[in-house]
This record gives C-alpha cells, structure tokens and sequence, in this order.
C-alpha cells in the first residue's frame, strides 16, 4: 500500500487557525455550549458557598447573601441562568440522539424527545418556585 | 442575449512549483441543471485542462468529489449552480487534508483510520457454507442499517474541528463503520475493534455533530460515537461490578 502514497515533501499542510470556531455559525454555538459550564460551574461554587454559610451562624448567613444582591451579583446570575437554559436546551437536544425513544421498532421524531423534556423542565421548575414561594410566605 | 455565466474561484496547487495554494477565477455557462462537478468538468474541458480533481459517478454514490463550497463539506454533484448564483462560488480541496494537487486531497489517513476498525464481519469460528447463512431479523438489521449508508466521501472529517486540531482522532466515519459491525447480530469481532474505545477513539469527539450535519446519506456519525460511548461505559461498569460475568 505504502507504494501508492504521495510524496509527503509535495503535499500542502493547512492549519487551522485559532479563530476557527468563529467562521460558522455551528462551531460557535457549540463553543456556547461549552462555555456554559463555566458560567454554571461558578454559579453552583458560589452556591455551595453560601449553604456552607448557614453552618457559620445566620449573621454569616445574611451578611453573605446580601453581598450576593449587588447588582453585580444578580447581573451574573441573570447571565449564568440564560447559560443554564441554553445549556439544558442544548442538553435534550444531544440526548434525543444518543438515547433516542423507541416505541415498538420505531424510533420518536428527536423534536418530539425535545419538546417532553422542555415541558418536564418547565413543569418541575414551576413546582420549585411555588414551593418556594409557600414556605417563604 | 449573451448567456448567464456565473463565477467559481478555485484553489489551484501545483506541487513543485506552487509554495503556496493561490485562487484561480473561472466564469463558467449558468444553467439551472447544473452542479459544481458540471462547471468543474466544463472548465476542464473547455478552458483549463490543467485544473486536477477527484470524481466518478456524479450521483452521490461513489463519494469521490467532496470539496468544500462556500465554506461547507459538499459533494460537487449535489450542489447545484442555482443555490448559489448570482453569487460567486468558492470551490477549495476538503479542509483537515494535506493538499497533493489543485482540489485533490491525500485520504491516507482516513485509508489507515478506516482499516483500523476492521470494517468486515469478524466470527470467532466461521461456520461451513453448508451450515447456511447467518440469518438476521429485520429488527436487527434496523439497528445497524443507517451506518452501512456511508460512502467514504470524508466530508464528516472536512466539517470535525477535532479531527483538524487532533490527527490523531479516529474519526466520524471511521467510528460509525466500527460502530455499524459492532451493532451487527453476526459480529462477533468487538474486542478486535478495541481502538474504537481508545483515547483517540470515541473520547476525543465533544460532539460538535456538524459530521452528521453534512453527511451525504444520513449516516449520523455524531450518534454511532455518542452510542458508542454509552456502550462502551456500560460495559466498563459491568466488569467493575460483575467481574465474575465476563463474556
């Protein structure tokens, strides 16, 4: 086989460039999509932070979640929840093809998959916040 | 009237005398019928018999004339001048190859990549052709048969940024091929394919999914290597917990 191989000193080597995810319009939305775990990585650290605040007393507690009202703070959470939503999109989106729904030997339209698992999202989270809203109250 | 014609820029490379691929324009008859490959075969023979390009069948099946067009993996024969007229078309060679001439790419990685998973029914034991075939149900068949669609046309690896930052990556088409006898209820060659579950197997692909994206025949490499992953983790738990239930 080797016999039928061109000479490699005549073969032209492209490279990629570092922009390469900025010349289409898939590869930078896929780059979001990898992005997104830093911006819900930070947010969960915080998070853990501010529940391990409750073992150090209510002041800490109160004194650590108004730090976290600072229009700074809720500016990133607005950023980090966008993220959070694109990420849990993009999410179902690559579930419906690796684990695709079956009925019988037929396979679910992967829009379908999607749109169950949006509907579970929206229906789960609007359980959380009237629980919360409950027991706040 | 004079006829429409519409414009093509063609990456040219001549090795030995070319440093560097340089773009040649090309103004070729507009007609609706026609695809890339057509204005292509029409520059060479009616303007530039110098202009070197890969093709065979000119209808989807052979997979030889990949090439980048405006941008995107394409096979020539099946981009049409009228999806892009009155714009310009930009015609270069598939990207993440070396270059050997003009359009002409150098697939022996991809050739070496394809071998490496075997691509052929593995039997621990043939059985006698008197035995009679190796039946198969529909059902099993449906479960492999969209990965047999692939024609080697590696437009897959064209359209993986993995596969152009990382040449050591197997490959969309590669995977899927393996994943294809693996899934076969005749195959019995898993272990011999082992260079699917490596590093640079399936644990390099981070799922951009643009090779099921411009895949020709519905293939879906980007399902064959997330499945594969899947299995191969769910295999690799078995053995950790049940190592007593080895095959």
């Amino acid at each position: 086989m080797s016999g039928t191989r061109p000479d490699p000193s005549k073969l032209y080597h492209r490279e990629v460039p570092a922009t390469w995810w900025l010349k289409k319009k898939s590869y930078f939305f896929f780059m979001l999509r990898e992005l997104s775990s830093v911006f819900i990585a930070i947010f969960l650290l915080v998070y853990l932070y501010q529940i391990y605040q409750l073992t150090q007393g209510p002041e800490a507690y109160v004194a650590f979640s108004r730090r976290l009202s600072s229009p700074g703070w809720i500016l990133f959470n607005l950023i980090a929840l966008l993220f959070a939503l694109y990420h849990s999109i993009t999410w179902f989106q690559s579930s419906a093809i690796v684990l695709p729904l079956r009925v019988g030997e037929r396979e679910l339209p992967r829009n379908l998959f999607v749109a169950l698992n949006v509907v579970a999202l929206v229906v789960i989270s609007l359980i959380i916040l009237v629980l919360f809203l409950t027991l706040k109250g | 009237m004079a006829e429409p014609t519409i414009t093509l820029n063609i990456t040219r490379y001549r090795p030995g005398q070319d440093r560097a691929p340089t773009t040649q324009s090309y103004a070729v008859p507009y007609k609706e019928d026609w695809v890339v490959l057509d204005a292509l075969n029409h520059i060479k023979d009616q303007i530039d018999g110098t202009l070197s390009y890969r093709w065979s069948c000119r209808m989807g099946v052979c997979g030889s004339c990949g090439m980048m067009v405006n941008g995107t993996p394409k096979l020539t024969c099946a981009a049409f001048l009228r999806d892009y007229y009155p714009g310009e078309i930009r015609v270069e060679p598939l990207v993440n190859f070396p270059i050997i001439r003009d359009l002409v790419i150098d697939m022996s990685d991809f050739l070496d990549k394809l071998k490496s998973v075997k691509p052929w029914i593995i039997r621990k034991e043939e059985k006698p052709v008197s035995q009679g075939e190796y039946l198969q149900s529909p059902a099993q068949l449906e479960a492999f048969h969209q990965f047999t669609q692939c024609i080697n046309c590696m437009l897959c690896y064209a359209a993986c940024p993995v596969y152009g930052l990382e040449p050591k990556f197997l490959g969309p088409a590669a995977i899927a091929l393996g994943y294809r006898y693996n899934m076969d209820s005749r195959d019995q060659g898993q272990e011999q394919r082992a260079v699917i579950g490596n590093h640079d197997g399936i644990w390099d692909c981070t799922f951009v999914g643009e090779c099921s994206v411009v895949c020709p025949k519905d293939v879906d490499p980007a399902a064959a290597i997330q499945r594969s992953k899947v299995d191969t983790t769910k295999t690799w738990f078995q053995s950790i917990l049940m190592p007593w239930g080895q095959r």
